[in-house]
Parts: C-alpha cells; sequence; structure tokens
C-alpha cells in the first residue's frame, strides 16, 4: 500500500470519527431542543454510566469483528457471568468475581478453539455457544433458586453506579482504561496488527508465517472476558442479576461497532470508532425516552435509525 | 445412471458419479438416518408412542420448519436473516387481527393477505441491504428490531380468539392419525419451491450465492435476485407464523423470537453451507424435525427440558465440527 493511500485512509478514518463525535453532539442538542435543560452535568454523567456496559460489551465484539468474525454468545456470557457472580456472593465476594469472569473466559476459549481449530464459521460457533451458555444458565438458575436469591455485592454496585465528584461515574475509570488499553493495543502492538491481518487476508497471514489459530483463540478469550466484565458492570449498574439481565444488548453491541466504522468484512476499523457508537446508541436511547411514546414505537424507531446510520456510513466511506 | 454404465465399460465415470450423489445427498440422507435412529430410540423410551404424540410434534416442528424454509431460501442467495423470527409474530399477530370472530372462509382470504403483506416485508429486508449495500447481518439485526416492534404495535400482549375452524386446518388428521394435517401442510415448501428452483429466477438464486461475481458475468441481475430470495424468505417466515396461529390458537407478538435462532441451527443441521449456494430444502425440514423432538425426548426421559437448548448448541457444534473435518480430509 503505498504511502498516499496510506494517508487518504487515515484522514477518512479520522473524518469518520469527527462525523461520529458531530452526531453525538446533534443528538444531545436534540434533546436539549425536546427538553430545555435536560442536558446538564448528571444527564452526562448518566449517560456515561449507562454506556459503560455496552461500551465494554462492543469492546470485545470489536475485537473479534476486526478479524472477519462477529461474536453472538457476548450478551449471553455477559448474563451468566453476572448471574454465576450474584449467585456465588454467599462463599464470598471475590471468589464469585473470580468465577464470573471464569464464565467468560471458558466460554470464550471454547468459541476461540472452535473458531481457530476447527474451522467453524464464527456464526454458527457463537450461536451455538450462546445456546449452551444459556441452556447450562437456566439449569443451573433453577437448581440454585432453593438456596436463596442472587444479590450484587457492593463493590460490583459501586462499579457500576457509583461516582466519584458527584458526576465521574466509577464504571468509567474502568472503561477508559480499557479503551486506551485497547486502541494503543490495537495501534501499537504485533497483536493488534495481526488481528487486521487476519481479518484483511488470513491466507497471506498464514503464508506470512503467523500461527492465525493462536491468535484468534487469544482473541474469542478476550472477547469471552471482556464480555463477563461487561456482565459484571451492567449487574452493578442496574443493582440485579437475573437469567436475561442483558439479552437485550445483543444487537447494540454489533451495532455500535458498526456505527463506528468497523467493517463487518474484517480488517479495518478501531475501538474508538466503537466507544463513540456506543454513546451514540445510548443517547439515541434517551432521545426516545424522552419522547414518550409506546415501546413499540421506540423498537421501530430505533431499528430504523440503526439501519439509517450504517447506510450512510457506508456510503459516505464507499464514496471516499 | 444406467445408460451411462452400459456405455461405459470402465468403472471410473460410474464411481465418479456415486461419489458426486455421495456429496450432493450424503449429508441429507444423513440427517434423515438420524432423524430416523432419534426416532426409533423415542419408541424404545416410550413404547406407548402413538398417533397422538407423533401428532403433537408436527405440530411443533411446523412452524420451525418453515422458518428453517425461510432462512434456507435467503442463505442459498448468499444472505442471512435475522429477523426470520419477528417476521413469523408479525404475520401471527396479523392474522389474530384478520381472523378473530370470523368464519373459515374469511380466515383463508385474511391469511392470503397476510402472505403477502408479510412476503413484502420480507423483501423490504432485501431491498434495503441491496440499496444501502449494508452487510445482511447488520441490516436484519436493525429489522428485527422494526418489526418486531410493528408486532407490539398489532397487538400489544398475547390473545387467544384464533377461528376453531382455521386451527384445525392443522390440527386435525383429515387423512389418517399416522398423517396429521401438520405434515401435510409442510407440502407447501415444495409446492413454491420446486418449481422455483427449476426456474430461470430459482437458478438466479443459487448462482449468486455461489459466486456473485461469475453471476454478475453471466447477466444474473444481483439486485433483483437477491430481493427476490428475501421475498421468499418473507413468504415461508408467514406461513410459519400463520403456522403458529394454527398451532397454537393465539397471537402472540413476542412468539417468533425463538424461531431466528432455532431456524440458523436447523440449515446448519440440514446441511445448508452458510457461504450460500449448496443445500436445499429437504435436510433443513428434518432438521426442524429433529430439534423439535429433542425436547419431547427429554421429557419422555424425565430430564428438565432446559438441557435442550445445551443439548441443540452441542448438536449443532458438534455437526459443524464434523463437516469441517470431513472437508479438511477430502481435501488432503
Amino acid at each position: 500500500m503505498s504511502a498516499r493511500v496510506a494517508t487518504t485512509l487515515r484522514v477518512v478514518q479520522q473524518r469518520s470519527i469527527l462525523v461520529l463525535i458531530g452526531l453525538l453532539v446533534a443528538l444531545a442538542a436534540l434533546i436539549e431542543i425536546i427538553r430545555p435543560g435536560a442536558v446538564n452535568a448528571s444527564w452526562v454523567s448518566n449517560i456515561l454510566e449507562f454506556a459503560a456496559p455496552l461500551g465494554i460489551l462492543a469492546a470485545g465484539q470489536t475485537l473479534v469483528v476486526i478479524t472477519g468474525g462477529i461474536d453472538l454468545s457476548v450478551a449471553n456470557v455477559a448474563t451468566a457471568a453476572a448471574y454465576i457472580m450474584a449467585s456465588q456472593v454467599p462463599h464470598g465476594v471475590v471468589r464469585a468475581i473470580v468465577l464470573g469472569l471464569l464464565v467468560g473466559v471458558v466460554v470464550g476459549m471454547i468459541n476461540g478453539i472452535g473458531v481457530a481449530v476447527f474451522r467453524v464459521q464464527p456464526l454458527i460457533m457463537t450461536l451455538a455457544m450462546g445456546l449452551v451458555v444459556t441452556g447450562s444458565l437456566n439449569v443451573y438458575g433453577q437448581s440454585d433458586r432453593a438456596r436463596g436469591v442472587p444479590v450484587v455485592p457492593e463493590v460490583i454496585h459501586t462499579l457500576g453506579s457509583g461516582t466519584v465528584l458527584g458526576y465521574v461515574p466509577v464504571s468509567l475509570f474502568l472503561w477508559g482504561a480499557l479503551a486506551v488499553l485497547l486502541i494503543v493495543g490495537l495501534r501499537g502492538t504485533g497483536f493488534g496488527r495481526l488481528l487486521y491481518a487476519l481479518g484483511d487476508n488470513p491466507e497471506a497471514t498464514r503464508l506470512a508465517g503467523v500461527r492465525g489459530w493462536q491468535v484468534l483463540l487469544a482473541n474469542y478469550t478476550a472477547c469471552g472476558l471482556l464480555s463477563a466484565v461487561a456482565g459484571l458492570v451492567l449487574a452493578g449498574t442496574v443493582n440485579a442479576a437475573d437469567l436475561g439481565l442483558a439479552t437485550i444488548l445483543l444487537l447494540p453491541s454489533v451495532a455500535a461497532v458498526v456505527i463506528g466504522g468497523t467493517s463487518i468484512f474484517g480488517g479495518s476499523g478501531s475501538y474508538s470508532g466503537t466507544f463513540v457508537g456506543a454513546l451514540i446508541l445510548t443517547v439515541l436511547n434517551s432521545v426516545l425516552t424522552l419522547l414518550d411514546v409506546p415501546d413499540a414505537v421506540k423498537q421501530v424507531l430505533y431499528g430504523a435509525i440503526i439501519v439509517l446510520l450504517a447506510a450512510v456510513y457506508t456510503r459516505v466511506l464507499g464514496r471516499d | 445412471m444406467a445408460t451411462a454404465e452400459a456405455t461405459a465399460p470402465a468403472p471410473r465415470p460410474a464411481g465418479v458419479n456415486v461419489g458426486r450423489a455421495v456429496r450432493r445427498y450424503g449429508w441429507t440422507a444423513a440427517v434423515y438416518v438420524l432423524f430416523a435412529i432419534l426416532m426409533v430410540a423415542t419408541v424404545v423410551i416410550k413404547p406407548d408412542y402413538g398417533p397422538f404424540e407423533w401428532n403433537t410434534l408436527t405440530l411443533a416442528a411446523l412452524p420451525l420448519a418453515f422458518a428453517a424454509a425461510a432462512q434456507t431460501a435467503i442463505v442459498l442467495s448468499g444472505g442471512i436473516d435475522l429477523s426470520i423470527g419477528p417476521l413469523m409474530a408479525l404475520a401471527n399477530v396479523l392474522s389474530l387481527h384478520a381472523t378473530l370472530g370470523h368464519d373459515l372462509a374469511y380466515s383463508l382470504a385474511a391469511a392470503a393477505v397476510v402472505l403477502l403483506v408479510v412476503t413484502i416485508a420480507g423483501a423490504l429486508n432485501g431491498a434495503i441491504i441491496v440499496v444501502t449495500r449494508v452487510p445482511d447481518i447488520v441490516i436484519t439485526l436493525a429489522t428485527s428490531f422494526i418489526w418486531a416492534g410493528v408486532a407490539l404495535l398489532v397487538l400489544a400482549r398475547p390473545t387467544p380468539g384464533i377461528p376453531l375452524d382455521f386451527q384445525n386446518l392443522a390440527q386435525g388428521s383429515a387423512v389418517s392419525p399416522w398423517v396429521p394435517n401438520a405434515l401435510l401442510l409442510l407440502f407447501v415448501i415444495p409446492l413454491l419451491w420446486v418449481p422455483l428452483r427449476r426456474s430461470r429466477a430459482g437458478l438466479s438464486i443459487y448462482a449468486v450465492g455461489s459466486d456473485r461475481n461469475a453471476a454478475f458475468r453471466s447477466g444474473v441481475d444481483l439486485g433483483w435476485t437477491r430481493v427476490l430470495a428475501y421475498a421468499v424468505g418473507g413468504f415461508f417466515a408467514a406461513c410459519g407464523g400463520l403456522a403458529l396461529s394454527m398451532t397454537t390458537g393465539v397471537g402472540t407478538p413476542l412468539a417468533g423470537t425463538l424461531y431466528t435462532l432455532s431456524a440458523v441451527s436447523a440449515i446448519v443441521l440440514g446441511g445448508v453451507s452458510l457461504a450460500g449456494g449448496r443445500g436445499g430444502m429437504l435436510g433443513p425440514v428434518a432438521a426442524a424435525y429433529i430439534l423439535s423432538l429433542i425436547p419431547a425426548v427429554l421429557i419422555y426421559l424425565g430430564i428438565d427440558p432446559n438441557y435442550g437448548q445445551m443439548i441443540q448448541g452441542v448438536l449443532i457444534v458438534l455437526v459443524v465440527m464434523i463437516g469441517g473435518i470431513g472437508a479438511v480430509l477430502r481435501r488432503t
């Protein structure tokens, strides 16, 4: 790739993140117009708090989509991690949290083995694992119900919904740290570049001497772990963990990645886009809530706006 | 084949043909063998398995079989539709709205209108994908929200009231107790699919799914063909929604949710390649029966039916892995 093409690409990428931020500001302005005075420090704080679980869930999704895959089990993993954590609290909080995170690691690893070693299509593998996870969780939940109601420990509750200095959500520190790690890691480390390479051209990557299966295995495991973290944060945010906790976040996790400019075919994209994408979706939800329309209409609008955003994005990128 | 053997003295051409037949129909045959084995096992587990249980199975499998057929038509064209379930729910609630308190003749006319409306909704999925050039999976994930929202607008909560005469179209067994109506209704699938597959349009669907560039260079209209595939998917999804109406008698706005993923499971198990262009309708329909039989068997065995989802997931992974190993062995 010549230097000029690379520069043009980078400019487009930088411009597209500016477009996204502009869209975010426009949505916030819309809220301010609908209800003057609504956009203030506590609103921003709320948006960040609710965007954090989605942003972390979409982080795992971004990693997988960059390699040309998709993970349809992220929501199931997040739910399972949160529920198992909450139900294990009587045996110790640390143990509960570790077990919750372990769910993500194990499921991610199995996804990775399926995709990387057995060459199962990511869509099928993660769909099937999603079924296995949800089925197992339902069985676990029924055996568990006799033993007591799941509780969200104080530390998770603080992580998910606490604030520092009145307005800065605690979860933002975790989300921000993960974001920096991902943005820097994807751009600046060999592992990050291998992900792009695998998504762009797996055959060329193999011929270059890369053991693709190891990279993919690590990548899906990371996605599982991030999903579990998202599940724990979400449990803290809503201060509850039930068997359908994160189910509604599956579509938004993919949508945030797509709106953020990561190609679903792999090989290009960034976490900074997904970060703003998650914020846009959360603000969009807030707009729809303010409109005071029935849930059904909200759902239709939400879907329609995602189609519109994705279409505009594809067209804009296609033109350049 | 007999003439081929007669004209060619060397055994080689016949051998090649056998290999091709195995490659082409082997998977489908294996799915039917698996179903037969499961049925035998079921009868062994439950010796008094009779027409009633068989009828229950056909009723449970009918909506899933249509959902699988819908997904098959779309996947063959190289796409995927994650809004199949919501489309079924839409057909389901529309049919309740249209038939509530009416007689059979009116219900049938209403059902035809529902089929038309939901077919158009399916075609709309395809049209949006073709026009915006956004990947299928993204658009249909988003439209799954739209169709589910529309279904909720039509009917806010589960409401019974599908006319009994209309329900009996699926629930009875007019021919013999072992040939329930729900089994006969499956013939809607070949009724549309066999002529389509033999037509130019059907061939185009396969062509577009197996190699889009080659299809384009052969003069296939990619856009229309893909929209057609989504419209056929919409039609079968509508049939699935009507099947839900007939088998349950209830209009449920959230009824379709599970069918999107189950339909993908059924086509994978049924030997349809998610890459497009490979597979048929016979495998997925049998797979729908297998997937519907599993929870029933678990109940007969006295096991928590919640294990059903787990088993379904494990089954899919195993099947795909075996398929993958087969592909690797064939290559070497």
